[in-house]
């Protein structure tokens, strides 16, 4: 499926596939099982399921108040791929969600983290209706 | 290979200390060396297992300030960090000291000062040890538990309340322990009515923030006699290492780290899951007391919560006592102090000076967990023969 607010500057849920075929989301210099990074694959161009969520009342700084999470699990050409990420949303076991861009997931500001180390923006999960 | 012993444990108060980390290491290094009789001057390495000194108060180079606050100079010193897991990845480093000949007396001291810091900020400096996608998205180490936690009770059909049987078990079990944060005996029922954290997890399903320092003294066996009557043996140590993103395990619910560094430290060690008298373990979260016990070898897959729930973990009456300290939950958890303080327990069990919290016991374990089990050590000990 396409997200129909994505436009061709929204970045990629970058996963990795291997020459193996395992994929990792994100990607490493080597795969699970030894394997050499083949090709990249856009996530947010799929849709996954919620192994599990929780929503966390006590964030750390620059982070929404309450923070739902999930770790979902995509299904791609057979094989799985896992991702975790804020949800919109009610969610449930189980459920089908699908990424939406955002341009910053955190203000990285208060954090201990030096914001040049790393991005910001991503993928939220939001749940499909049915 | 040389058997390596311990002829000296201690550990400070925990809780909310005026002290800082420098002042907090000197207190248990200096009150570990003269409980044994051991001279500074005859300490050879000086291990100091510490998370995060720099990030919490701005003070670097601990291991060197402590030798020269203790008069342990000119020893070798060196900083052990392996974030939550740098206690029990000092017992290795101190192990590997004195095993391989490089030292023959070794200096252990574990320690954090962390309630200087807001809550918020003490668990960003802990949440940093995430992946960037982990981090961006405000993945904290509650977070993961409540993650686990849910896949857990979903999967094995476990009821919430086992849950709060592990913080309850130690919470009594820390009533015992004056050294612990909290003495105080938590009902089931006020932990079930407690703050949401990180849903399913309620506030009483996590330990607190902490200050505190612990330390044990390493010599070979062969000299032990020469320092104390009594001693105890690491017949067994090991670490792992597992993924750095926590959700690319293929099974959430098992600790593939904990059950590499149990294998090697049971092998090592001759002992197996059966042989256990008394066990430490890193009850950050309460559900990682379960994961744990699977992971070791205590319990099945998916039944570690029957235990729990039917006392076999109790001090009192069970069959294998779990965190007679009070564990991480009520003791307190200054992250680099947590690992040396579960075998400053063990020890105490196994020489028979644990007081009111004493189980019959001659082999103890330790598992000291790293961020979400990133990083994991376990050490079986035995009494001295």
């Amino acid at each position: 499926m396409s997200d129909a607010d994505s436009t061709d500057d929204t970045p990629p849920m970058e996963a990795v596939r291997y020459d193996d075929g395992t994929i990792t989301y994100p990607g490493h210099p080597v795969g699970p099982d030894g394997g050499d990074p083949i090709e990249s694959i856009d996530l947010s161009e799929y849709t996954a399921e919620v192994l599990t969520w929780t929503t966390n009342t006590a964030p750390p700084p620059g982070v929404r108040e309450p923070n739902t999470l999930a770790i979902v699990e995509f299904t791609v050409d057979g094989e799985w791929v896992r991702a975790i990420g804020q949800v919109d949303g009610d969610v449930s076991i189980g459920q089908t969600v699908q990424p939406v861009y955002v341009d910053e997931l955190r203000d990285p500001e208060p954090s201990v983290r030096a914001r040049d180390s790393q991005d910001w923006d991503g993928y939220r999960f939001e749940p499909v209706s049915e | 290979m040389e058997r390596v012993a311990i002829i000296g444990a201690s550990m400070t108060q925990f809780g909310n200390r005026s002290a800082w980390i420098r002042e907090l290491l000197a207190e248990a290094g200096h009150s570990c060396l003269t409980s044994a009789g051991v001279d500074p001057n005859a300490v050879d390495h000086l291990y100091v297992s510490n998370m995060a000194a720099g990030e919490f108060e701005g003070q670097t180079g601990v291991s060197n300030a402590l030798a020269h606050d203790l008069g342990a100079l000119p020893a070798y010193t060196e900083r052990v960090d392996q974030t939550s897991a740098s206690g029990g990845a000092g017992i290795y480093a101190a192990w590997r000291s004195i095993a391989s000949g490089a030292s023959d007396m070794t200096l252990l001291v574990g320690g954090e000062k962390m309630t200087h810091r807001s809550t918020a900020e003490a668990t960003d400096v802990i949440a940093s040890l995430t992946h960037p996608v982990e981090y961006k998205h405000g993945l904290t180490l509650p977070s993961f538990a409540g993650l686990t936690a849910r896949r857990y009770l979903d999967r094995y059909d476990a009821p919430r309340e086992s849950l709060a049987s592990v913080a309850a078990k130690n919470h009594r079990n820390g009533v015992d322990n004056p050294k612990a944060q909290f003495q105080k005996a938590v009902s089931k029922e006020t932990i079930l009515e407690s703050p949401i954290v990180a849903d399913p997890l309620r506030l009483y399903d996590f330990c607190p923030i902490t200050d505190g320092s612990a330390a044990l003294l390493f010599c070979p066996e062969s000299v032990a006699r020469e320092y104390a009557d009594e001693y105890v043996v690491v017949a067994g140590v090991d670490g792992a290492t597992d993924t750095h993103v926590v959700h690319e395990r293929p099974d959430p619910t098992w600790m593939g780290a904990v059950a590499e560094s149990a294998r090697g430290a049971f092998d090592m060690s001759g002992y197996g899951p059966d042989d256990v008298d008394v066990a430490e373990l890193h009850d950050m979260f309460t559900i990682l007391e379960l994961l744990q016990l699977e992971a070791l070898g205590f319990a099945d897959r998916g039944t570690a919560w029957q235990l729990a729930e039917e006392g076999y973990t109790d001090r009192d009456g069970g069959e294998l006592p779990v965190n007679t300290s009070g564990g991480l939950k009520s003791k307190g958890h200054p992250l680099g102090a947590s690992g040396v303080a579960q075998a400053v327990e063990v020890y105490e069990q196994l020489l028979g000076d644990a007081g009111p919290r004493q189980v019959s016991a001659d082999v103890g374990l330790c598992c000291n967990v790293g961020g979400f089990g990133n990083c994991v050590t376990t050490s079986v000990l035995e009494v001295g023969a």
